[in-house]
């Protein structure tokens, strides 16, 4: 197990050491999340990227240990603070979500209560953590509103989640998540349901509040234009592991886990003409988490896949420059070809 | 002009909760079902008459005149007179209130018992939901009025009585709609969302998800006054409720039902007032289940 660098990260607000979420039915066992590591450095965002079902969602809903039945975090560290919160009691998780960790979910549309107005709910996190009251609160939610940037806000807290678009949904969400100024914000997912401009407006908010703020984000994505524009780091997320964790200048530029590179070529690209050459995928699909290849999760879809692959798991290792890679052809076990091309070079 | 602005922003109004209909689609739906306002108006007549009418009857409940008995319906006593030679008329009104206060105290009981249990089931599930459910089969697994009889002969008769036994019957028709309906609604994103806020179980169950139950509540509850009301009456009838003389409709029938051949009224009257308050409140309740289904359209 490899512990997060400190030359890569000064100062973690948030270290993930091990994390292991399962969810149990009468069979077997499946492993949502097996052994994930990675650091949120203070005040920056972490992007975490990977298919549906490669356990990001599941890894924040651990940090803030949301997991319901069947489904258990069975080990590791989460470090808050210098704190595990995997070690702390429910009413002590409860002074902590909302308060110091925040989380804003996917869907706008079914993420507010429809018997609430909207400033009776962003009043919530004032009532359960600060004990203000209603009035207060209210006069609170007004403030917060305008901070997320909605026109005539004194209007709009007394107006119902249906009421709203989407895009201004999200900023509520945004806004109920901030009341209580949070050091860490998890955003699962936070633009996939929204429209292309409002995608890029609820993005630079976020942008602009971390600045403001100065907390700390975790960006959930399967999206690379959102990890381009938003994350300082990318940890890619494959099958329940972190597959690579680089610096997201690095990750764009070097790609180094062929699942990296598989990803960043299935993209549109703009900087080159590729009239004659067709879109990339990669091959196959995810296989069932039930079952589980027995090397490297990988290996099955992997163009360069070889002997030891297939047999053994490889270990996150720290290369040179800082950042962290999982895959065999890194290390010198590599049994394959001696020069591999992962073809990750990318010119932008 | 900046109003109309920003109203450009909103997209046109969709539900997001199944259990939520907007006040507006329901009185549409509500007033277009004739039954249904036809049961509802009686309702609020029958509501009135238990709080005014005793007060307008020509003649005490409860006076005897011997000489006057088993009279059949006249200008003096538009209903008749009893064995005993009592106005039906005024016992009619009087036992309307008696009625009432059965069945909506009955159905508190039941709403309050059933409506925390079915949400705890619901909303905690595992292992204390298989309990509290399986102690709702059992209730449900007797025939209604058996369960009350039962629980009554161990209480002993009287109108207070019934209203509990009435009301303990009513309880798993609540906890199962309750349970259903928190199942769905705890699964949705925004109890997620408070959770993550902080919020503990107290605050999200009756803070966020009560509010999101109610119209099914509301339905059982206006169904579920018919049937508690004809299940007191039915205790009544037996004996084990409301005991003489107070002017109960299912003990008045019962006396009725000894002069059947000789004045038919006396037991007919009050027999056709509990159909009528029964139905009253069943139709009632068909249309409130209508108006607030959003699966039943148009």
């Amino acid at each position: 197990m490899t512990k997060a660098t400190d030359t890569l990260i000064e100062e973690p607000i948030l270290e993930i050491r091990n994390l292991q979420t399962s969810f149990f039915t009468d069979k077997f066992e499946v492993k949502a999340v097996d052994g994930v590591n990675f650091a949120v450095p203070k005040g920056k965002t972490l992007g975490i990227v990977g298919e549906s079902g490669s356990g990001k969602s599941i890894t924040s809903l651990s940090i803030l240990r949301l997991i319901q039945n069947p489904g258990k975090v069975k080990g590791g560290e989460v470090i808050f603070k210098g704190e595990n919160l995997l070690d702390k009691t429910e009413a002590q998780m409860r002074q902590i979500r909302g308060n110091e960790i925040s989380m804003i979910f996917q869907e706008p549309m079914t993420s507010l209560n429809p018997v609430y107005t909207v400033g009776q709910q962003i009043s919530e996190s004032f009532q359960i953590h600060q004990k203000m009251s209603k009035k207060e609160a209210m006069l609170r939610s007004v403030e917060m509103l305008k901070l997320v940037g909605i026109p005539s806000p004194e209007r709009r807290v007394k107006q119902y989640p249906h009421e709203l678009s989407g895009g201004m949904r999200q900023r509520v969400m945004i806004a109920m998540a901030l009341a209580c100024d949070p050091e860490l914000l998890i955003a699962d997912e936070p633009t996939t349901a929204l429209d292309v401009t409002i995608q890029a407006q609820i993005l630079e908010l976020m942008k602009d509040l971390q600045n403001r703020l100065g907390m700390s984000i975790i960006m959930i994505t399967h999206d690379l234009g959102v990890v381009a524009e938003t994350c300082d780091y990318v940890a890619v997320m494959y099958m329940g592991k972190v597959v690579e964790y680089a610096a997201v200048k690095d990750l764009f530029k070097h790609p180094k886990h062929p699942y990296t590179v598989g990803l960043l070529n299935s993209l549109p690209r703009h900087d080159i003409d590729l009239e004659d050459e067709e879109l990339q995928v990669i091959k196959g699909s995810v296989p069932s988490p039930a079952d589980m290849p027995k090397g490297c999760r990988f290996a099955p879809r992997c163009p360069f896949a070889s002997e030891i692959c297939r047999e053994r798991l490889p270990d996150l290792e720290e290369s040179e420059d800082g950042n962290q890679i999982r895959c065999w052809i890194y290390t010198d076990e590599w049994d394959g070809e001696p020069e591999v091309n992962v073809n990750g070079e990318r010119t932008s | 002009m900046n109003e109309e602005i920003n109203n450009g922003n909103a997209l046109p109004q969709t539900t997001v909760n199944p259990n939520v209909v907007k006040m507006k689609t329901f009185w549409k739906k509500f007033i277009r079902n004739k039954p249904a306002v036809i049961g509802g108006a009686l309702i609020l007549f029958f509501i009135l008459t238990a709080l005014i009418g005793p007060h307008l009857v020509p003649h005490s409940p409860n006076v005897q005149n011997l000489a006057n008995k088993l009279n059949g319906p006249s200008a003096e006593h538009w209903f008749g007179t009893d064995q005993y030679g009592r106005d039906i008329f005024s016992r009619i009104i009087n036992g309307m209130g008696i009625t009432l206060y059965v069945g909506f105290f009955s159905v508190t009981i039941g709403l309050i018992v059933g409506v925390t249990l079915g949400i705890i089931s619901g909303y905690y599930g595992g292992k204390l939901d298989a309990i509290i459910m399986r102690i709702m089969d059992v209730l449900l697994a007797f025939p209604g009025i058996l369960l009350a009889l039962a629980i009554v002969s161990v209480l002993g008769g009287s109108l207070q009585n019934v209203i509990i036994s009435v009301g303990i019957f009513s309880i798993p028709v609540f906890a199962r709609i309750v349970r259903g309906s928190t199942l769905a609604v705890r699964k949705l994103e925004y109890i997620d969302a408070v959770k993550a806020l902080g919020a503990n179980d107290f605050r999200i169950i009756f803070k966020h998800i009560l509010p999101n139950v109610t119209s099914p509540i509301i339905v059982q509850a206006t169904l579920s006054i018919a049937t508690s009301i004809l299940t007191a009456s039915g205790l009544s009838f037996i004996g084990m409720g409301a005991q003489p003389p107070m002017p109960e409709w299912g003990a008045m029938l019962s006396d009725g039902r000894n002069y059947m051949y000789d004045a038919g009224h006396v037991a007919a009257i009050p027999g056709l007032a509990i159909v009528v308050v029964v139905l009253a409140f069943n139709i009632f309740g068909d249309g409130l289940r209508d108006a607030l289904d959003p699966k039943m359209k148009n």
